[in-house]
């Protein structure tokens, strides 16, 4: 039955199959938006990366409790943080209750001599002391002295008074019912820190599981409403947005596809075995994907979805165009292919570009596009012709041919029109010349705005920081980067006195480099020099030095004091800032200073640049978190262009190869041209800012434009185009449409900018293909 | 007794007494009369005098300043003297500025401080019912020159103020004494000052 050569193909073919779906079956599936970032950052962008991966901001989950009364919702917000801080997922539940007042306050009073920056040798001298001890007497005559008076014997140098003012940063949230509250008064607030990172989506989704029990144990019946949002939320939402989408849209597109086939074919075998090419060109995509890039990201798969109806074209052409029996195939072959063949090419030229980027996503879109078509062209030229049975017929479309024949012979009559149609779209894209790119980092996001409202809503109210500027300084050790930080916050303090900063936060404050703790032991004199010199600095204070006793045996205490360590924090508050604020990542620590602007007042960039860089310090680095992320943007969307651009000259220099005729490859360019820039003018028109995938999209309607644009060319090299191959090439279009189309509606919006990109585009390509194709008379 | 004795009673009684205004406000005189009076003021500003005996300290400390008071619970107490240091509360927040210091605390993690803050607080606006969760109140003296006494019914309040005296002539409050459980006191002196 089946030649020798048919067999070899169609067991080499189930073989690749098999290979791919073995390789399929072991990949990692992501939806970690990170892809879509570079790939070989700098230092800066780095830090931006980590930041987004699992920086303190990372594992933030900010709960809101909106309706019912006040009390109602201080109560619920008490009773979900005690069932939640005994879960071991969470590092610290915060809804301003004081459980760690006691632990924080005994761990500052017991350490205040290794942990204030005002201890010095002179600050223990006569003079310093003097000083000290005449603040501590002026502090008891204000209203605070009540709350200090129990202290001045322990502490009349008023260490601690110090160390609370360091700390005492921070705006907080309000307490209402002894819970905190919004501005407003309308919601309680929550501030949640998980252990895991912000990308472990599974991690972040169980958190969120775990709050909503905890926010329903607390009160079943209450009327009372739980909103959560954080960076953590958002990936399990996007993960959520994308799964959903991805499948649903899959599922719409086959169906839609099939439906439109099976009406054109009116044939089960004929759509069945026309899917084929299709799956093994999926299979492939992903298989090549997951090789190259040890993972596959949700948004590819569904990209993959869209590319079906790019696919099944090839079958298409094949079924449609060949004529009704066996041999014919071979003689589609010869009189075909070598056109598909060129088409495939200008498309893989097309998406080649994309290989090159430094941005894995797109890099896996690109080859996923190359596998994929490459597959499914293969498949149909080598192994679909061997699979047809030898009745296979498909419904008679000759006589859509003819008629489609009819109006292409006509379409020249368009050109003057097409033409003023594209002047008006350039001029569109002149005069939107200055909005047509969105850029904007936030455009990729699939969050929604109301998402985001929420988000920025629950920020303000709980002044959970925003961690736009950092100082991040990094080092071999622990010790080297607690060290460089303190000289970090040395300046930053000075900028704070100068009133450029509100203030700042440091690990050092928390926990002191050994070598800063052991300066200030060193700094405490001896019991007897120590009683001498509080001897002649009470004169002329009304107090007698008799009373400071318990001062004297603290300070000796302390000259012997084991040096605090990161365990030493343990149970505190304080706890929760130094690993947020302390990283290690392999042998190499990260310091994290973040910065608070003055209200009103923008942070002055340069003026902190330039008091740091009076510090020498390599390591140090200042941060503007926003600018870095839209310049790493503004770089993806400009590297974009240039690889785009470069896919149109790879397919413009590949024509001129293969055809040798300049004004045969303009003939196949203008069509391609004159769709991209017909949508273009469209979506801006429709409000619509570009951003890179719709960039992609416009590769896309050259890619496969480019393939109609072959067909009329090739047509018109030796005679008028055959009624069935424009038909083929009709319904290649609806499918590419449909496809396509369907993303037009998804809510993802780098789904969505393909979508309408590519939907209209090609459709505009098949049209200008036709209008523009060399007539009889030309 | 019924309603219309008492009256009858304290007309005969001022009759057979013979110094009428004098007695007709004494009898008269009771916490509710004065909580009225010192509800009708709104808005204050005075000049204040405070000294502080502190055991610890061989001599008293003084200092001096001014406060503002708006019905009915913002309080800023703005001292000048030794220091300059404001201390405003409004409902539960309590912002203490000294020097480049800014202090924002919530009273209620201060019971101490609250229920001392408290108790002014509810002196000026004549909030008894107020003043009553907190502490016995005794009233002395008429109605041109009384003095209200505050005990602290709390146990660990106890612990750290013994009593309070406010003084004061007609609806004004004159001075303020705080006498603390460890012997530790202090006296404030209020003069008022036209409204700003």
């Amino acid at each position: 039955m089946k030649t020798l050569p048919g067999r070899i193909a169609i067991t080499l073919w189930l073989g690749f199959l098999l290979a791919c779906a073995v390789i399929i079956s072991r990949t990692h599936f992501t939806t970690d938006l990170s892809a879509f970032l570079p790939r070989s950052p700098t230092a800066e962008q780095q830090l931006l990366l980590e930041q987004i991966r699992d920086g303190l901001a990372s594992r933030l989950i900010l709960v809101g409790i909106e309706g019912s009364d006040a009390a109602t919702r201080a109560d619920l917000s008490k009773k979900m943080a005690q069932r939640l801080r005994a879960d071991p997922a969470f590092v610290s539940v915060n809804n301003g209750e004081p459980v760690n007042a006691e632990r924080d306050r005994a761990y500052l009073f017991n350490h205040r001599y290794l942990l204030s920056p005002a201890v010095t040798p002179a600050h223990f001298g006569v003079a310093g002391l003097h000083a000290a001890l005449g603040d501590s007497i002026d502090l008891l005559a204000s209203p605070a002295g009540l709350l200090v008076k129990s202290m001045l014997p322990r502490d009349p140098t008023g260490e601690m008074v110090q160390l609370l003012g360091q700390l005492n940063g921070g705006a907080q949230p309000e307490l209402i019912d002894g819970a905190w509250a919004s501005g407003d008064g309308a919601r309680a607030l929550l501030l949640i820190q998980t252990r895991a990172a912000g990308t472990d989506i599974d991690a972040q989704q169980r958190a969120m599981a775990a709050i909503r029990l905890a926010f329903r144990a607390a009160g079943e019946y209450s009327t009372a409403r739980l909103e959560m949002t954080g960076p953590g939320v958002f990936s399990v939402q996007s993960r959520d947005t994308i799964k959903s989408q991805v499948s649903r849209l899959s599922i719409i597109s086959v169906l839609l596809i099939a439906t439109l086939l099976l009406l054109v074919y009116r044939s089960f075998t004929a759509l069945l075995l026309g899917f084929l090419p299709v799956i093994s060109g999926a299979l492939a995509g992903i298989a090549a994907v997951s090789l190259g890039f040890g993972s596959v990201h949700g948004i590819t798969l569904g990209f993959g979805t869209a590319l079906i109806g790019e696919a099944v074209d090839y079958s298409i052409y094949l079924f449609v165009q060949s004529e009704q029996n066996a041999t014919d195939k071979q003689a589609w072959i010869k009189r075909f292919w070598p056109t598909i063949r060129l088409g495939v090419l200008t498309s893989i030229a097309g998406f080649a570009a994309l290989l090159l980027s430094g941005f894995p996503g797109l890099a896996q879109l690109g080859l996923y596009a190359i596998a994929g078509l490459i597959t499914a062209a293969a498949v149909t030229r080598y192994v679909l012709p061997h699979l047809l049975p030898r009745t296979f017929r498909i419904h008679d479309v000759s006589a859509i041919g003819r008629t489609l024949s009819q109006l292409v012979q006509r379409a020249a009559l368009l050109r003057w029109p097409a033409i003023a149609v594209l002047l008006l779209a350039l001029l569109v894209l002149f005069q939107h010349r200055d909005s047509i790119w969105n850029d904007k980092i936030s455009a990729l996001s699939p969050v929604s705005k109301t998402d985001l409202a929420l988000d920025a809503k629950l920020r303000a109210d709980s002044g959970a920081p925003d961690v736009r500027y950092l100082v991040v300084v990094s080092g071999a050790t622990q010790e080297a980067v607690l060290r460089d930080s303190e000289r970090v916050a040395h300046v930053l303090q000075s900028l704070v006195d100068q009133g450029e900063l509100a203030g700042f936060e440091s690990p050092s404050r928390y926990l002191p480099s050994q070598a800063s703790q052991r300066a200030r032991q060193a700094s405490l004199p001896d019991a007897a020099t120590l009683q001498t010199h509080l001897a002649q600095a009470v004169q002329g204070l009304p107090v007698k030095a008799a009373l400071f006793a318990p001062f004297l045996a603290d300070v000796g205490a302390a000259r012997t004091q084991a040096l605090l360590q990161r365990k030493d924090l343990d149970q505190t508050s304080m706890a929760m800032a130094v690993d947020a604020l302390l990283i290690q990542q392999a042998d190499h620590w990260s310091a994290l200073l973040p910065l608070t602007a003055r209200p009103g007042v923008a942070i002055n960039a340069p003026a902190i640049r330039a008091a740091l860089a009076q510090l020498h310090l390599q390591n140090a680095l200042f941060v503007d978190m926003k600018a870095e992320s839209d310049r790493l943007y503004s770089g993806y969307l400009n590297e974009a262009i240039l690889l785009s651009l470069g896919g149109v000259a790879t397919i413009i220099g590949l024509l001129l190869v293969v055809f040798r005729s300049p004004v045969r490859v303009a003939r196949i360019i203008v069509p391609l041209a004159a769709a991209v820039i017909t949508v273009t003018a469209g979506l801006a028109l429709f409000g619509q800012q570009l951003m890179i995938l719709h960039l992609i999209g416009l590769l896309l309607v050259v890619a496969v434009g480019s393939n109609y644009a072959l067909f009329f060319d090739r047509s018109a090299a030796d005679a008028a185009i055959a009624p069935r191959t424009l038909a083929s090439m009709l319904f290649a279009n609806l499918t590419t449409v449909a496809g396509f189309g369907l993303l037009a509606f998804s809510n993802v919006s780098i789904l969505q900018a393909m979508g309408v990109t590519v939907a209209p585009g090609v459709i505009l390509a098949l049209i200008y293909a036709a209008i523009f194709a060399r007539t009889d008379h030309d | 007794m019924p309603r219309f004795i008492r009256p009858l009673l304290i007309a005969l009684s001022l009759i057979l007494s013979g110094a009428l205004p004098v007695i007709s406000h004494a009898a008269d005189w009771d916490i509710d009369r004065l909580m009225q009076g010192l509800a009708q003021t709104r808005t204050g500003h005075a000049r204040f005098v405070e000294t502080k005996k502190i055991a610890m300290l061989d001599q008293p400390i003084e200092s001096s300043g001014e406060l503002f008071y708006t019905a009915p619970d913002t309080l800023e107490k703005r001292t000048l003297k030794p220091k300059p240091e404001t201390m405003r509360v409004e409902g539960d927040k309590l912002v203490i500025e000294r020097g480049r210091q800014k202090y924002r605390l919530q009273l209620q993690d201060y019971p101490e401080l609250a229920a001392f803050i408290d108790s002014i607080r509810g002196t000026l606006a004549g909030n008894r019912k107020a003043l009553e969760q907190a502490y016995q109140l005794s009233l002395e003296g008429s109605a041109s020159a009384w003095t209200l006494q505050l005990v602290p019914l709390n146990a660990k309040m106890k612990q750290i103020v013994a009593r309070i005296r406010i003084s004061g002539v007609r609806d004004e409050v004159r001075s303020i004494d705080v006498d603390q459980a460890d012997g530790d006191s202090s006296q404030m002196r209020i003069e008022k000052l036209s409204p700003p």
